[in-house]
């Protein structure tokens, strides 16, 4: 059953790519921010639905990624190069501080790690020479391969479906392998897990950094297709809470909810945007309470709850 | 002798920390929620104060009496309604449900207010009150015995009355005190209004000293984190303290690195914190 989910999966968001065949720049910058979103909750979904951790980091990786890929690609740096370092460095970064910062537990490592976030900000704020501070940072166009408008809105979809797809493998493989295996157990019974072998300090900090990297790598994406980050937009704590709405939107644990928990939600984000400005993070928060109430297992448990609704009335 | 007067800004900073933070450590500690609605809660209250004194004439001590019932009833009744329907979920579940309150409540005061910048300002102003070489303003000062007094009443509050007991009983064994009669959910009500009364009124004492918007909501609820670290869990007492080394180190961190580096020195001792000693300064292990 879950392998078919899989199947099914993969083949859809494959579909995917033909976009730029049929859509006008609208539809693909819809498109893109519908990959780049996926990207974060599907990485979320390593930490917080496999591991168990309630993470708020992602802003962090994000933020930190489109930093160190922006910077590296207003120095000349290609976008494959800058993308390569910055994810290089989220991980890096992020094995070392999981290692601390895992520890913890609950309520604990869930302000930790949004800490993380507040500490780059403020960080980034202040090295005015590197990053431009409070004045934001210009990242010159031409990063990508092609030079008209519609063809760079092209280029940057296919480029954020590519990272996708990337990702996907990696955690699908990830969530198959040993390691995805260890990881369920400490969501299940830390204790426990550490007490028949598992290494729960390296597989924490290995998910931690496998939920940094890809992240990461979409925020440098980000950066090179605005050609403009300041440090309250790519820092920004809805990065954080967002993948966490969208893999509970989608359904808690599981990679194909967390894509279709994404797409579901900037759907209905951009259907807000569009109608209510005024109003919109209102009716975000609305969506969230009302998710949390009546529907905490997400729209993949919406075939089941019919199933079992069916079979008592028969 | 320079000193000497970031010693007192630190402390009149950290007797208002305090304040700010009473509530939302009775709240994390009782019912395990994090109620990211707090720093909305104090900036209502600022606004609360602001419209009172404004358009009624209300002093905002006056409007403490007013603010106190209100918050406590308006706690009450989202804990009843909301929160305890989630309560037994995973952390995951509540953290999100009031980060999403929030953002209702936020954008609502948006629209309200709009997001500008107010300021409530005395007639006739209170002056400065200088002792030696130390000059303190009287508002902020004010502004300081009151909040101690309101932490005061609170930990009165949970120490000698009967509900006060009974959050107490609730935070130390739920199972035990529900078999000894202690209405769990009702008990949980009576905590969050607690935390939003006092939310609402620090947000009362604030609105004398700085400009009130939505935006500084975060900043506020941040605050609240920190302390609530540094202090430990669910204590009154740990509040004060707390709250008075966050004071004492924002004061004495801006006057060494520039006060562009104090929100990072904060989050910095708030990591160390929890990595050395998560249960806080006057926390007991295992109490969490």
């Amino acid at each position: 059953m879950n392998r078919r989910r899989d199947v099914v999966l993969f083949a859809a968001i494959l579909l995917l790519g033909a976009l730029p065949l049929v859509g006008e720049p609208y539809t693909l910058r819809l498109g893109t921010f519908a990959c780049m979103y996926a990207v974060m909750s599907v990485s979320w979904n390593v930490i917080g639905g496999l591991a168990g951790y309630p993470s708020f980091a992602t802003a962090a990786f994000f933020g930190l990624g489109a930093y160190v890929g922006g910077v590296l690609l207003t120095k000349g740096a290609t976008l494959v190069v800058a993308m390569a370092f910055a994810g290089g460095i989220a991980f890096g970064g992020a094995m070392l501080l999981g290692a601390v910062l895992l520890r913890l537990r609950g309520h604990y490592f869930a302000i930790a790690s949004l800490a993380v976030a507040e500490v780059l900000r403020e960080l980034t704020n202040t090295a005015t020479d590197l990053t431009g501070g409070g004045m934001g940072l210009n990242i010159p166009l031409g990063t990508s391969t092609v030079a008209s408008v519609a063809g760079e809105a092209s280029f940057f979809f296919l480029a954020m479906w590519g990272l996708l797809l990337l990702t996907l493998v990696v955690v699908v493989a990830v969530e198959r392998s040993r390691l995805g295996f260890g990881l369920a157990c400490i969501r299940q019974n830390e204790s426990a897990a550490d007490m028949i072998g598992v290494n729960a300090t390296l597989y924490k900090s290995l998910a931690f950094a496998l939920s940094g990297v890809f992240v990461a790598m979409a925020g440098t994406l980000y950066a090179g297709w605005v050609h403009y980050i300041e440090p309250p937009d790519v820092y920004d704590i809805l990065f954080s809470v967002k993948p966490i709405v969208m893999a509970l939107l989608g359904g808690l644990g599981s990679t194909a909810g967390a894509v279709i928990g994404a797409f579901a939600f900037l759907g209905i984000e951009e259907i807000v945007w569009r109608n209510y400005l005024q109003v919109h993070t209102g009716v975000l928060g609305f969506l969230i309470v009302a998710l949390l109430l009546f529907l905490p297992n997400g729209i993949v448990s919406v075939g089941r709850r019919i199933k079992a609704l069916r079979a008592r009335h028969v | 002798m320079f000193t000497l007067q970031i010693l007192v800004n630190g402390i009149v900073l950290g007797c208002l920390y305090a304040c700010i933070a009473a509530g939302f450590s009775l709240v994390w500690g009782v019912l395990n929620v994090i109620n990211l609605m707090h720093g909305s809660f104090i900036v209502l209250g600022s606004y609360l104060a602001w419209g009172a004194y404004n358009s009624l004439g209300f002093s905002p001590w006056a409007t403490l009496f007013i603010a106190a019932p209100l918050f406590y009833a308006v706690g009450y009744l989202v804990q009843r309604g909301l929160l305890n329907r989630v309560i037994a979920a995973p952390v995951l579940v509540t953290l999100t449900l009031t980060f999403g309150l929030d953002l209702i409540l936020n954008n609502a005061m948006i629209l309200a207010f709009k997001a500008d910048y107010r300021r409530l300002i005395l007639e006739p102003a209170l002056g400065t009150l200088a002792m030696g070489p130390v000059v303190v303003p009287v508002d902020r000062l004010v502004a300081m015995v009151f909040a101690l007094v309101l932490t005061g009443v609170l930990y009165i509050i949970l120490r000698k009355s009967r509900v006060g007991r009974a959050i107490i009983a609730v935070r130390l064994d739920r199972d035990a005190a529900t078999l000894m009669g202690v209405q769990v959910k009702s008990t949980y009500a009576a905590a969050f209004g607690l935390g939003a009364a006092m939310a609402g009124c620090a947000g009362v004492l604030l609105a004398l000293i700085f400009p009130i918007s939505p935006l500084s909501a975060t900043a506020y609820l941040g605050k609240a984190f920190v302390v609530c670290v540094l202090g430990g869990l669910g204590s009154v007492p740990g509040a004060v303290l707390g709250g008075l080394l966050l004071g004492l180190v924002e004061s004495f961190g801006a006057m060494a690195f520039g006060p562009e580096h104090a929100v990072t020195l904060s989050f910095a001792l708030l990591i160390l914190f929890l990595i050395f000693r998560p249960q806080g300064l006057l926390g007991k292990r295992g109490f969490e």
